[in-house]
């Protein structure tokens, strides 16, 4: 094998998905409720119930997969600002960057979609060694459900015991949410987030709005 | 549904979140050119099916998504032991030859 060939090998090519003007984000790309139209929903549907349910579309998410070494770590937190969570089930969050763990050798990041690029983009500068980070943003979608009923909603949905004795404020678990695929994590006493697939999300969709028809579902926009 | 402990995620979770994956240690022949077709044959084909203990090879599909082994009762459906990839179990039935015991680790 040649020189010129390793070099190639050595190179990661990180492609931007989205447009340079970060403007344009949101007259080109579609979120996959796109076709509910939430924002029309939110003002003519109820005002008040049981059950808050939002999209955060056209979010970036990003997944690293690696073992880190004690030097990959350092490199990672400056990176990100804070550090992998190594404890299996928990997250870390700083400004609107937000680490999950989903196994042993893997992480889900998130942050605001037009600041995916730029961070893919550092990792491949900074970060030394082996590890794989792949940006699959396009492939899921963040929803959030809140409201003094939204556990109830979540109960229905998954086999998760929800108790906040031993689902606290940061757990993420991933799981099946109506027998599909999700990852959810507990923001805050009565606020969850749901990270699906996009494939997925017009199903969940409907099973959340059939799932809350007694507690009141209100769309926030 | 079966109560299953993932050691990786360190949590017990419902049965619909795993997949069974086959018996475990099933260890490769070192040099597959070497092998009869009958000792190929019964590497990839040939299972166990014990009435009792069983050694299992389970995936934490839903969750985690790594895989880990399962010592469980095939009679009572008693989980008798969970321990992860590479470990040697604990819990064996003395009354049969274990192969396991030889050093095979999977």
């Amino acid at each position: 094998m040649s020189d010129a060939v390793v070099e190639n090998i050595k190179m990661k090519v990180v492609a931007n998905q989205l447009p340079e003007d970060s403007e344009k984000i949101h007259s080109m790309a579609e979120s996959p409720l796109h076709h509910v139209d939430l924002a029309s929903l939110a003002k003519q549907g109820l005002q008040e119930g049981g059950v808050h349910f939002c999209e955060k579309p056209l979010m970036g998410l990003l997944t690293l997969r690696c073992h880190p070494s004690a030097k990959q770590k350092t490199a990672i937190k400056s990176l990100l600002g804070v550090a992998l969570p190594m404890e299996p089930l928990t997250s870390a969050t700083k400004g609107d960057v937000t680490v999950r763990w989903i196994s042993p050798d893997e992480w889900l990041i998130t942050l605001s979609g037009d600041k995916a690029f730029d961070l893919e983009s550092r990792f491949q500068d900074k970060l030394e060694g082996h590890y794989s980070l792949v940006n699959i943003s396009g492939g899921t979608t963040v929803f959030e459900l809140s409201g003094k009923d939204a556990m109830n909603v979540l109960k229905k949905s998954t086999t998760i015991d929800f108790h906040s004795k031993v689902f606290p404020t940061d757990k993420v678990v991933s799981t099946l949410f109506a027998k599909s695929s999700a990852i959810i994590r507990r923001l805050d006493e009565q606020r969850f987030e749901l990270v699906v697939r996009r494939s997925f999300s017009d199903y969940i969709w409907l099973w959340i709005q059939d799932a809350s028809k007694e507690y009141g579902l209100v769309v926030d926009a | 549904m079966l109560h299953i402990y993932c050691p990786h995620c360190a949590e017990y979770r419902e049965e619909e979140e795993f997949h069974a994956a086959g018996q475990a240690h099933i260890v490769r022949p070192l040099d597959p050119d070497a092998c009869t077709d009958k000792e190929w044959g019964e590497y990839l084909f040939f299972r166990k099916n014990p009435r009792g203990l069983h050694h299992e090879l389970w995936v934490h599909s839903a969750g985690c998504r790594k895989f880990f082994n399962m010592t469980r009762d095939t009679q009572t459906y008693e989980i008798k032991e969970i321990y992860k990839i590479g470990e040697k179990p604990s819990v064996v039935d003395s009354s049969v030859p274990q192969e396991i015991a030889s050093g095979a680790a999977s």
